[in-house]
């Protein structure tokens, strides 16, 4: 079997389990919230078009941007409940990628539970008031049982949608099938994105056809038909989750990732050093920029890796730039007195944005550095990962530079790679320790006025993990320890198209190299 | 004994209904007739509460204050789209009521089988779905239903409308044994002025929400003061006229009565 798909196969009762037990929790939380509303808005128009508008609003946002926005409502309200009640809870993971299906699982059943319900031939309802029935006992005896095959079609829709919305739970730290196409996107590994895709399509439409089974049962009045089908979804949900249920102890310590290849790496290489160490690690990847500050601050991940130049601009708000070794020492201090966030140290390489070109390109338009280019830009056309436009350090370049391109372009890193290549833009925003710039005869673009701040990769603790002895003690010998070279080959063993690592792979090479 | 007692219903854009004061005697079977919108059914759902007066009482055995689903539980109830319910078979649609009064299983299963009888449906019609009876085994079945519980009154709102002539005619008659054998009062409202006459033992004339007339069938057909009541007592009558001279080949014209 082919490497990639090994790997894949290993992680999937990981992914799988994670993945049922998200969207079938929200599934029946969205079950149980909506079917009391449906039969109010079914009595009273004046709940009907309330719940109808608000679910169907729901809806029109994005459902990555529903999951996203679940985040920050949730550090509020835990930093609330914090201030009250002396303990929070996990804005991360699990939480708001329940809140978010659940309320995204809802206008299905609601919009066909009111269907349903008010489409109940009247005379039926004259029959049951007049012989006696009490208004639970007509809800309960009549309307629900005929209600209830729509209902059960409004089911099946919210089930096949919130499996598939679940695949987007991955960038708010909660682990779904969504982390093979997240991260097989990223690495340019479309064995994961498939694999990915395909597993969350077989599971859709296996609950698809089981909830069908039942709906058929409800219409025909076959009880067979719809034991069978409940027992088939009971039981598929029980045998996916079953990993979840082995127990074991409860991690050690949570590791965090933003989403792209280095980050991948180094999250498997602090993880193997602490396992090395005996604990357990959960990692959590694939975390948006902004939010794994957060989260660490808030300690729900003990670790991960940021960058100098980031955490200056976007945490410390700081547009100077006083040099390396300046932004490095500041920083320690800034962010231990702003969060108690603990800054173990650099790890010895930058991960710099560089606004980079193909070389042939650059020499033929005579560009070396970003003043040069400032001459062209108006007829070039910049690429840029999705972050980049809105970061402080764009609008520095933009600003001392006087930049002004003809046109700006997002993609994920991976596509702008590639992006660069086909000429579909002239100019990208690229990553220092990425290996792509060497392997594609890449001009970094100097920047003589330092308009970019440094970006020292560094190693941040949360602060109720400041003083964990056993996880200083892991990570330390990280510190000072891999240089630029070394990154650079390991981002390459993951990115490159052909031969490709997984990060794990390329995090016990990196070990290895480290030798301590 | 059902008692309504200066009983005001007052709908937006229609009619006012009342104010109504009938006494019904236990055994007696009262037809309320009337074109559509004289009030007839607004009167007999006040009767089992299903519309709650604005003013005035109905007492039934002399009760005026109960729940109105335990009144309903007391009082059966049919009308012409009958309402079975679809998703329970004959036997369960019949068992709803015995089941609403907590019966035990086996005095149940008793009393389906004694309604299909009494009925005049087959036994084995107890496992059919609804969809699959006519007409007239459907409005059967409603009547079943509505007697199962034993209630001592019968309100009935054009329960045979739906039916084509033969079989509602047959349907009404055995309907009347039955109000004699089971010692029912029953309150039937109809538009049929021969159905009114030929079965009820007196008839209450509705228009426009009031009481134009309530007597005798034979008192009523005799002579009225009000003209709208004697012009409806003549109907029948009329046609029969009309039919008879049609039988006798004998065309008087094509003159339509009014």
């Amino acid at each position: 079997m082919d490497d990639r798909l090994a790997a894949a196969w290993r992680l999937l009762p990981d992914y799988l389990s994670q993945h049922v037990l998200l969207s079938a929790s929200a599934l029946v939380l969205g079950l149980t919230l909506s079917l009391p509303l449906a039969v109010a808005a079914a009595r009273s128009p004046a709940v009907r078009w309330p719940a109808l508008f608000g679910a169907s609003l729901i809806q029109t946002i994005p459902s990555l941007a529903l999951l996203a926005l679940f985040y920050p409502l949730l550090l509020a309200l835990s930093s609330v409940s914090q201030a009250w009640f002396g303990h929070g809870f996990p804005a991360l993971g699990f939480a708001p990628s329940l809140m978010a299906l659940t309320l995204y699982s809802m206008l299905p059943i609601l919009r066909n539970g009111v269907a349903g319900l008010t489409g109940v031939d009247p005379a039926v309802i004259e029959a049951a008031d007049g012989m006696g029935m009490t208004g639970r006992q007509r809800l309960f005896r009549v309307e629900l049982p005929l209600a209830a095959p729509v209902i059960m079609a409004g089911v099946r829709t919210s089930a096949v949608w919130t499996i598939g919305a679940a695949t987007l739970a991955t960038p708010v730290g909660q682990t779904s099938l969504g982390n093979y196409i997240f991260s097989g996107l990223q690495t340019e590994n479309w064995v994961a994105v498939l694999f990915g895709c395909a597993a969350a399509a077989i599971l859709a439409l296996a609950v698809d056809q089981l909830l069908g089974l039942i709906e058929s049962g409800l219409r025909a009045r076959r009880p067979w038909r719809i034991w069978t089908g409940a027992a088939g979804v009971a039981i598929g949900a029980l045998l996916a989750t079953a990993p979840l249920w082995g127990g074991g102890p409860a991690p050690t310590y949570r590791i965090g990732a933003k989403n792209f290849s280095e980050q991948y790496i180094l999250v498997q290489l602090m993880a193997r050093r602490l396992e090395a160490g005996g604990a357990r690690v959960a990692i959590r990847d694939d975390l948006g920029s902004a939010t794994i500050y957060r989260a660490l601050a808030a300690g729900e991940i003990d670790a991960y890796v940021d960058y100098s130049g980031t955490l200056w601009a976007n945490v410390l708000g700081r547009t100077d730039n006083p040099g390396r070794a300046a932004v490095l020492a500041g920083l320690g201090g800034g962010v231990a007195r702003r969060d108690g966030v603990r800054l173990l140290g650099p790890l010895g390489f930058e991960n710099a944005y560089a606004l980079a070109m193909r070389a042939d390109r650059a020499r033929a338009l005579g560009v070396s550095s970003l003043d040069d280019l400032a001459r062209r830009a108006p007829d070039l056309v910049l690429g840029s990962d999705l972050e980049f436009p809105s970061r402080p350090e764009w609008k520095a370049v933009e600003t001392v530079y006087d930049l002004k391109f003809r046109r700006l372009v997002s993609y994920q890193p991976t596509f702008m790679y590639a992006a660069l290549m086909d000429g579909e833009a002239d100019v990208i925003s690229a990553f220092s320790s990425d290996g792509r710039i060497e392997a594609d005869h890449l001009t970094v673009l100097a920047d003589p006025r330092h308009a970019l701040p440094p970006y020292d990769a560094v190693i941040l603790i949360s602060p109720r993990r400041a003083h964990d002895a056993r996880l200083i003690a892991a990570l330390t010998p990280l510190v000072g320890a891999i240089d630029a070279q070394a990154m650079r080959a390991a981002n390459y063993s993951v990115d490159r198209p052909a031969d490709k690592l997984t990060p794990a792979q390329a995090a016990a090479n990196l070990n290895a190299h480290i030798g301590r | 004994m059902i008692q309504l007692d200066a009983v005001v219903k007052a709908w937006r854009g229609g009619p006012t209904v009342g104010p109504l004061t009938l006494a019904i005697a236990s055994g007696e079977f009262v037809a309320i007739l009337g074109g559509s919108g004289c009030g007839k059914t607004t009167t007999l759902k006040m009767i089992n509460g299903l519309i709650a007066p604005d003013a005035g009482e109905v007492r039934i055995e002399g009760l005026a204050a109960e729940p109105g689903y335990l009144r309903r539980r007391r009082i059966g109830y049919v009308f012409q789209e009958i309402g079975l319910f679809p998703h329970m078979s004959v036997a369960e649609n019949i068992a709803v009521g015995p089941r609403l009064a907590e019966w035990t299983r086996p005095r149940i299963e008793a009393r389906v089988a004694a309604l299909l009888t009494l009925v005049a449906l087959p036994p084995d019609l107890g496992g059919r779905m609804p969809a699959a009876l006519s007409g007239g085994q459907r409005q059967r079945v409603g009547l079943a239903r509505a007697l199962a519980a034993e209630p001592g009154i019968m309100l009935m709102d054009e329960p045979f409308g739906a039916l084509d002539p033969v079989v509602r005619e047959g349907l009404g008659r055995d309907y009347r044994a039955l109000h004699e054998e089971l010692g029912l009062t029953t309150v039937m409202v109809t538009h049929d002025v021969t159905e009114a006459l030929l079965l009820a033992d007196r008839i209450v004339v509705m228009e426009a929400g009031a009481i134009l007339a309530d007597n005798r069938p034979g008192v009523l057909l005799a002579d009225h003061a009000e003209p709208a009541v004697r012009a409806l007592m003549e109907t029948p009558r009329r046609q029969a006229r009309r039919l008879e001279d049609l039988a006798r080949g004998a065309a008087e014209g094509p003159a339509r009565d009014g």
